[in-house]
């Protein structure tokens, strides 16, 4: 049994209405699932179950808010399967239309903040070292890890939120102190120019993923070089490919000053060379088609922060695309680059701006083809999502394609 | 034939066993409406699950199971129990959602050690709680 206070109790049975109650006793029976002795105080949530994906889940938030929950912490909410700011571009039959938007408002009357974006972290919520939340969606758990050094499970749908009007996460995994320690180390031994390729970083994560999964690994050897948006991108590679909640960098990330202390001084169990070739070799694995092929190009997984926006318009040089250039960024960007004029640049260049969603998540790109991408998390969902083949570049790879005639 | 197993959701639900002989997502690998397996290059593939007493070694990744579980079990698709290798708490919180929202649930137990030649033919799970109590699986006469 879990160990639940007077107050969690109080609530569990009823004592601050029917939603809450709901909420609670999930939480505290995923804990006795998981092996949690009790629940952890949680200062914040972001909530991955805004996403359709039947009427189960707008009938479960739907229930929640009919009850009187309200979430007891700031959440931010991930992507939706609705551009709400461009709604013709999404193209759900009818009913799955309007289950989809009753599931965002049930969301947003559940008091969370709409940021609509897998990247919190980079839209004004970013917990500090040390912080308990319940987050989902793995990208941003990987990234409130171990960029933030905040501690978090992979919460899913209907957790997530529970944690969040519970105010409470199972305590259990990351949010133990010994459960963060890295037992395997990446040894990364690659040429300054390689390590300054931003198409290596997603190819690091591809590696991350495939070879620790689940266990805790610390890489070593880039420290020079890791940029956020680096180190955003090597993460969501991670946690599509594999499992990865939680890796450490050495020298950059707040765990990890050194890999003696992101190993809590015990010395690591493995550890893995990582060479110029298998960086090369893990770009190449996530192609599957040929450039010749590419019928469309997307960016934005997870979504683009303004200073991969600054790094497009550069690229572009003025230019216009002569294929379908999706980039796939949160409303908040949306509204700064509106506020600049850097919006109208996009827009002249002929690019399409996705914001809420993104185009693996909901029907957008029309038909099969081939999309062209910087985005290691693009390249491993595309296939199965949206039935198109892919050929992952870097960045100025995507818009030299993007131009030609 | 009775096999000791763990509850992870209590309840009881008979059927034909159908094991399944490679990892498996519900998200993208099963098709809430019709109970059909829809993984790409699954062994599989095609097979229908509802009513089945499901036996599953290994589940794969997605946090999204959860609510295709849910679908399930809203629409009647579900299998008639779930026999697990190893602990996953995702289906499990899809269970105790369809619960909550006053669905019937199938048992999910957890097996251990996954036996070389997992049971056939009829079986009942009967699994009591709460989670961690005893289960059992047992080979049914037709």
């Amino acid at each position: 049994m879990v160990d639940l206070t007077d107050q969690q109790r109080a609530v569990a049975d009823g004592g601050s209405g029917k939603g809450a109650a709901m909420a609670m006793r999930l939480v505290a029976d995923a804990a006795v699932i998981l092996g949690a002795p009790r629940l952890v105080p949680v200062e914040s949530a972001h909530i991955d179950g805004c996403l359709y994906h039947g009427d189960g889940g707008t009938e479960f938030a739907e229930t929640l808010v009919a009850g009187g929950a309200r979430v007891r912490v700031p959440a931010t909410l991930n992507i939706g399967s609705l551009d709400l700011l461009n709604p013709a571009q999404v193209r759900l039959p009818p009913h799955e239309r309007k289950m989809a938007l009753r599931l965002m408002r049930a969301y947003e009357h559940l008091g969370c903040r709409a940021t609509w974006t897998c990247a919190p972290y980079q839209n004004g919520h970013r917990p500090g070292v040390g912080a308990q939340v319940a987050w989902g969606e793995s990208n941003a758990v990987v990234f409130v890890n171990s960029v933030l050094g905040a501690r978090t499970n992979r919460y899913g749908d209907y957790l997530d939120i529970a944690c969040a009007i519970a105010g409470a996460a199972p305590d259990y995994g990351l949010h133990r102190t010994a459960a963060r320690r890295a037992t395997i180390a990446l040894a990364v031994t690659a040429p300054d120019h390689v390590l300054a390729d931003d198409a290596t970083w997603p190819a690091l994560g591809a590696i991350l993923g495939r070879r620790a999964g689940s266990t805790i690994a610390a890489i070593n050897g880039v420290t020079a070089h890791a940029t956020e948006d680096r180190l955003k991108a090597l993460g969501a590679t991670a946690a599509s490919v594999g499992e990865v909640a939680l890796f450490h960098v050495v020298g950059v990330t707040p765990e990890a000053p050194t890999l003696a202390a992101a190993c809590q001084d015990a010395p690591p169990e493995t550890i893995i060379p990582v060479t110029e070739a298998d960086i090369l070799a893990a770009m190449a694995s996530l192609s599957n088609a040929p450039r010749a092929a590419v019928t469309a190009v997307a960016i934005g997984s997870p979504h683009c922060s303004l200073g991969e926006i600054d790094a497009l318009v550069t690229a572009l040089d003025g230019r216009q695309v002569a294929l379908p250039f999706y980039v796939n960024t949160s409303r908040d960007v949306v509204t700064a680059l509106e506020s600049d004029g850097r919006r109208a640049v996009l827009d002249a260049a002929g690019i399409t701006i996705v914001a809420d969603t993104c185009i693996v998540a909901t029907p957008i790109i029309d038909g099969d083809g081939v999309l062209m991408t910087n985005s290691g998390k693009f390249a491993h969902y595309a296939p199965g999502n949206i039935n198109h083949g892919v050929v992952f570049a870097a960045l100025s790879d995507c818009v030299a394609r993007a131009v030609q005639p | 034939m009775t096999l000791a197993a763990r509850t992870i959701i209590p309840g009881e639900g008979t059927g034909e066993a159908l094991t399944l002989t490679a990892p498996l997502s519900l998200w993208g690998g099963v098709d809430p409406v019709t109970g059909t397996i829809v993984a790409g290059h699954h062994p599989e593939r095609g097979v229908v699950l509802t009513g089945r007493v499901l036996l599953i070694e290994r589940l794969v990744g997605s946090s999204s199971s959860a609510a295709i579980m849910l679908e399930l079990i809203r629409n009647c698709t579900a299998p008639a129990a779930v026999v697990l290798g190893s602990v996953d708490a995702i289906l499990a919180i899809g269970a105790l959602v369809g619960t909550a929202l006053d669905y019937s649930a199938p048992p999910i137990v957890l097996l251990e050690p996954w036996p070389t030649h997992p049971p056939q033919g009829q079986l009942r799970v009967t699994a009591e709680g709460p989670a961690h109590s005893q289960a059992l699986i047992n080979a049914t006469p037709d």
